[in-house]
């Protein structure tokens, strides 16, 4: 996809490049042809209701020619692919945090295989940042308080630069690290050495260590909804709404409960704000996607391993 | 009543009407209060300038080795600050529109004389807080002031940062409320819309701009101050509060921000143009139309400031959609003035020189635009140099060469002296060369990927050789700057003395003697021509060498 | 919009002392003064719309927690000041017809009952912030709003939420009161000058300009009043 961003750049450059190479010409031309002469007059025109038209019209064609392509490629860039393996990220004052859903964690290098769709799911512990590989030509600010989404695919083994791209203080220049893309044998490797838990078995634990399990059993008897099958489905609250299960629906709903309140079931979910990590968050978020989810093995969830490859 | 001028003898203007001090500070002339924000700009230019000089040193290597991480923060902040607020809002307006305005349109004063002496006041305020904010520190919050960083994780002087902009901004609204009353009732006899010249329009344009746009800062800035003060979550998602709703309420001024600093400079390069090239302006109506378009649809698009944010998909559609309909008419008016040059009778001098510099600039800087209002290419430039150098080529390639080709082509008018067109043209020379060099390798290096606000990139040695190329450009625009300084001072006391008309421009103001008169006309002038009348205009003077 | 008749340049020709210096004419003047109140009062308009968008986003968004933090509103009070504000436009418009119609004495009655009325509006104001802080409903670490959401007596109050209502509310109606107070000095300059009669059908402009901000900080009242007391009292 960052092929199809230099594509556009390369034809608004053309393009620009023509135009400003154009009106050079012209500007030059017109003042050495029309400098000021013995025995020459200047002529006094009023303007062309045709000429205004004409470079009204056309430059604005070539504009909606620029929004349509840009806005198609934006389309791609803001829905991450079905079945992208996933990464939790976690920005802070001045590193990246990522774990992946077989539980390996790093620190501002991410491996990922050549080859597969990767959908980073981001917040922030504190102020805005924002995730920038610029060899990927993506970027996504990463918010305090929710989640944003960012996705790639890449193409090519090699270590790329990641940047941040929101200035968050001091050391915004020192938050930089990347993005390590391996061949698929090398990063099996990579992932096998420790013993990670799978982040939505953390998860797992996470939601019986806290009691969430008491409420939200896996039949209809519990006093809160049962979760399983929930992820991306829509949701009938009590105020008439409906909303969609994503990532930033269970977040919200685990820190501030009342916010949106399930039909047919009463307000009495305790919030866990303050209580619970980031990075704890990201697991009882993982685990309550994972759940009814086609069984990939023994992690559950979208990880590297699964995830649908794809060719070039 | 027995001026000091008349009782010497000399011709009464407004420069020796009344001697002292108290004469300057207590003015409610339109002229003496243009030139004592000329002597504000200038100041606050060179600490903007300053600033600016010491980042591209602290650029020039990859090891952030010149001055320490938190200290370059503040340098981009507060150059970006002060350059803003203290010098691009108010230059051209407080300077040459309220100097001109007046003359140009048949009146002897602004509407309100003593509400524009107020607006000084509360520009040197604003600037004695930002200055006081400099001495003890500085602030760091980059000039965007995004929260929760500014509100909750710094410890700067973001308060007197944020005070200071508020009063600054009450000084550009009461400017743009003097101007709209101004334009509208103080016009001559005969003096109708259509007849105003551009210098005028855009002056009105950018006023509604000022009046509608800038309150909307104020309050944000006021919440930002009562949210550090008092602690409170409207912007803090900790608390409650949405960062994203900070952003909204600011760039939905800081954008139409942009277009007050570039309206004007539009004005000028009109009347530039238009005198130089010895014919009117081709298309009138449709530049007269363009410069209301842009205030008017400037004010949809801010949200393209905000593609990465966390927006939604739709939203973000609709601003690169409206953002490109803003585009059309700044297209328009570089044609017409490209236009306007056809078989005229063009002569290079310094004003000129400027006029040709802001139309080829203003040009690329918009072209630039025009890739950052696209959704998909704005995701990988947005934050980066790219944008950097998109908005240096609109404000210091467009905006800075409009202002001070303006400078030297209403210099005579201003303090009747000329001056020395060699020195003139040398600089402008030197501020075309210096602006490219410094800014158009940061295009380069923002498709690169380099950051903004990066203080050290030594993680990327790569980036060295653009950011060398773009230290050594601003020497050389550092030296174009300062020489203007030099030699108007200069002119001050030793340039030629100049006629009312040196250039034999159209426009009411070159009717007027150099330097005018305190009350501007003898008698109120009735107007029965056409704006950029040139075709009346005969050159008995040959023009002003 | 034609230009007034020109009189001359020439300053002998202002007979009028309170024409200025750089009018050509007093209808000249009385235009500009007028175009300009308006023009400022547009910006009044932008500068409260950027907390009336804050408070549109955060009414929908907490919906609940804005009600509740709504009815803990003293609405007899709140009501009172509306009735009062509204009473002092009143008084404030028959001042100006009486500078219009050179009637002195009621001038300065009207002005003066214009102000009392503004003085008693803060008074409520205060009152009210009074109660407002003894009741830790004030933003900052003693806030304290305990409670359940309109209709929902199960949901508890989000304390987070309540504070961005309570934050709005004192940043909203204490600009609001800043503008009074602004205006009230604007009256006590105008109703000295009122005493010396110096105002008549030939001369009235700061009266009817003064009124005209006065009109639009009632304005402003009344748009505060129901989006910040009456929210949910059907509930």
């Amino acid at each position: 996809m960052a092929n199809n961003v230099d594509a556009l750049y390369i034809f608004l450059l053309t393009v620009s490049a023509l135009m400003t190479i154009s009106i050079f010409t012209m500007i030059i031309f017109f003042a050495i042809r029309f400098r000021k002469r013995a025995g020459h007059q200047a002529e006094q025109i009023q303007g062309s209701h045709a000429l205004e038209i004409t470079w009204s019209v056309i430059p604005f064609c070539v504009f909606m020619v620029f929004f349509g392509w840009g806005a198609l490629i934006y389309f791609k860039e803001r829905k991450p692919p079905d079945n992208s393996a996933e990464v939790y990220t976690v920005a802070k004052q001045w590193m990246w945090k990522f774990e992946h859903m077989e539980g390996q964690r790093e620190i501002n290098e991410l491996h990922v295989p050549v080859g597969r769709d990767v959908k980073m799911i981001m917040t922030s512990q504190d102020v805005i940042h924002s995730f920038y590989v610029p060899a990927f030509r993506i970027k996504q600010d990463v918010l305090p308080g929710r989640y944003t989404v960012a996705w790639f695919h890449p193409t090519k083994p090699g270590t790329y630069h990641l940047f941040c791209a929101e200035y968050c203080g001091t050391s915004h220049s020192g938050m930089v690290g990347s993005v390590v893309v391996m061949e698929p044998r090398d990063y099996e490797a990579w992932m096998g050495g420790g013993g990670n838990q799978p982040l939505a078995v953390t998860g797992e634990r996470l939601f019986s260590e806290l009691g969430c399990v008491t409420c939200h059993r896996s039949d209809t008897q519990g006093r809160g909804p049962n979760l399983v099958g929930l992820f991306n489905k829509p949701v009938l609250l009590e105020d008439g709404r409906t909303v969609t299960a994503d990532e930033n629906y269970i977040r919200e709903s685990i820190l501030q409960p009342a916010a949106k309140i399930v039909n047919g079931y009463k307000p009495i979910m305790p919030t866990f704000q303050g209580q619970i990590s980031d990075e704890q968050l990201n697991a009882l978020v993982a685990y309550v996607k994972s759940l009814g989810q086609q069984p990939t093995g023994q992690t559950g969830g979208r990880n590297m391993a699964t995830a649908t490859p794809k060719t070039q | 009543m027995a001026t000091a001028a008349v009782q010497s003898g000399e011709r009464e203007t407004y420069l020796n009407h009344q001697y002292g001090i108290k004469s300057w500070l207590l003015t409610v002339d339109h002229k003496r209060i243009a030139l004592l924000y000329l002597m504000g700009i200038t100041f606050f230019f060179f600490i903007g300038g300053f600033f600016a000089l010491l980042i591209r040193l602290e650029l020039l290597t990859p090891a952030g080795d010149l001055v320490q991480a938190d200290t370059y923060n503040k340098l981009f902040t507060m150059h970006g600050q002060v350059m803003v607020f203290f010098f691009l809002i108010p230059a051209v307006p407080a300077v040459l529109g309220n100097f001109l305005i007046p003359i140009m349109i048949g009146a002897k004063d602004l509407a309100f004389p003593r509400i524009n002496l107020l607006s000084w006041y509360l520009y040197m305020i604003g600037g004695v807080l930002m200055l006081y904010t400099i001495i003890n520190g500085g602030v760091d919050t980059g000039w965007t002031f995004y929260t929760p960083l500014s509100t909750e994780f710094l410890n700067t002087h973001v308060i007197t940062a944020g005070l200071a902009i508020f009063v600054a901004g009450f000084s550009s609204i009461l400017t743009g409320l003097n101007f709209v009353v101004t334009t509208h009732r103080m016009r001559a006899p005969g003096m109708t819309w259509s007849r105003l010249p551009l210098f005028v329009w855009a002056h009105y344009a950018t006023s509604i701009i000022q009046l509608l746009g800038t309150p909307v800062l104020a309050i944000t800035l006021l919440l930002v101050v009562c949210e550090r003060l008092f602690h409170l979550g409207i912007f803090n998602p900790a608390l409650g509060g949405d960062p994203l709703l900070f952003q909204h309420l600011f760039w939905f001024y800081s954008h139409p921000a942009v277009y007050i600093m570039i309206l004007p400079g539009m004005g000028i390069v009109s009347e530039i143009v238009c005198c130089f090239s010895r014919k009117r302006i081709f298309g009138y109506q449709a530049m007269a139309l363009a410069l209301l378009g842009i205030a008017v649809v400037g004010f949809l698009v801010w949200a393209h400031h905000m593609f990465v944010a966390g927006i939604s998909l739709y939203a973000a559609l609709i601003f690169s959609l409206l953002s490109y309909f803003v585009a059309v008419p700044s297209a328009i008016k570089v044609f017409n003035w490209t236009a306007t040059m056809y078989n005229g009778s063009i002569s290079y001098q310094t004003p000129m020189l400027y006029a040709f510099g802001f139309v080829g600039l203003f040009t690329i800087g918009g072209l630039t635009g025009l890739f950052l209002a696209s959704l998909g290419i704005d995701v990988h430039v947005t934050d980066t140099y790219f944008v950097v150098a998109h908005f240096h080529y609109i404000m210091v390639g467009g905006m800075v060469m409009a202002y001070l080709g303006g400078m030297h082509f209403w210099w005579p008018k201003i303090s009747g002296r000329m001056y020395p067109e060699g020195w003139g043209r040398l600089a402008a020379l030197l501020v075309f060369v210096g602006f490219n060099l410094t800014f158009f390798p940061q295009f380069i290096l923002g498709y690169m990927g380099m950051p903004r606000r990066y203080w050290d990139y030594s993680h990327s040695p790569e980036f060295q050789i653009l950011n060398v190329l773009s230290t050594a450009g601003a020497t050389i625009l550092a030296v174009g700057y300062l020489l203007p300084m030099i030699y108007f001072l200069w002119s001050m006391r030793y340039g030629k003395p100049a006629p009312a008309n040196p250039w034999n421009a159209a426009g009411l103001e070159w009717m007027v003697p150099s330097p005018p008169p305190t009350f501007n006309f003898d008698e109120e002038p009735v107007v029965t021509w056409e704006a950029y009348n040139y075709d009346e205009i005969k050159e008995e003077v040959p023009v002003a060498q | 919009m034609p230009n007034s008749p020109v009189a001359t340049a020439n300053h002998e020709a202002h007979d009028n002392p309170a024409l200025l210096h750089h009018f050509a004419s007093e209808q000249q003047q009385k235009d500009a003064a007028s175009l300009g109140m308006w023009v400022f009062l547009a910006t009044e308009i932008m500068f409260f719309g950027g907390m009336f968008c804050a408070y549109l986003v955060y009414r929908y968004w907490y919906f609940g927690d804005f009600g509740a933090g709504s009815q803990s509103l003293n609405v007899v009070l709140g009501g009172t000041n509306t009735a009062v504000l509204i009473c002092s436009s009143l008084t404030v418009a028959l001042a100006v017809r009486a500078a219009q119609l050179g009637k002195q004495t009621t001038v300065v009655v009207c002005l003066i009952l214009t102000m009392l009325f503004g003085v008693v509006f803060l008074g409520i104001k205060g009152v009210e912030y009074h109660d407002k802080f003894v009741e830790h409903h004030v933003p900052g670490a003693s806030f304290h709003f305990p409670g359940h959401i309109p209709s929902h007596p199960d949901i508890p109050i989000n304390q987070q939420h309540a504070q961005i209502f309570f934050s709005l509310y004192f940043i909203m109606t204490g600009l609001h009161a800043l503008h009074m107070i602004v205006g009230l000095g604007l009256f006590a300059v105008i109703t000295y000058y009122a005493m010396r009669k110096r105002y008549g059908p030939h001369y009235c402009t700061p009266v009817e300009i003064a009124g005209l901000y006065w009109h639009f900080v009632d304005i402003i009242w009344i748009y505060l009043f129901p989006l910040l007391y009456l929210i949910d009292r059907h509930k």
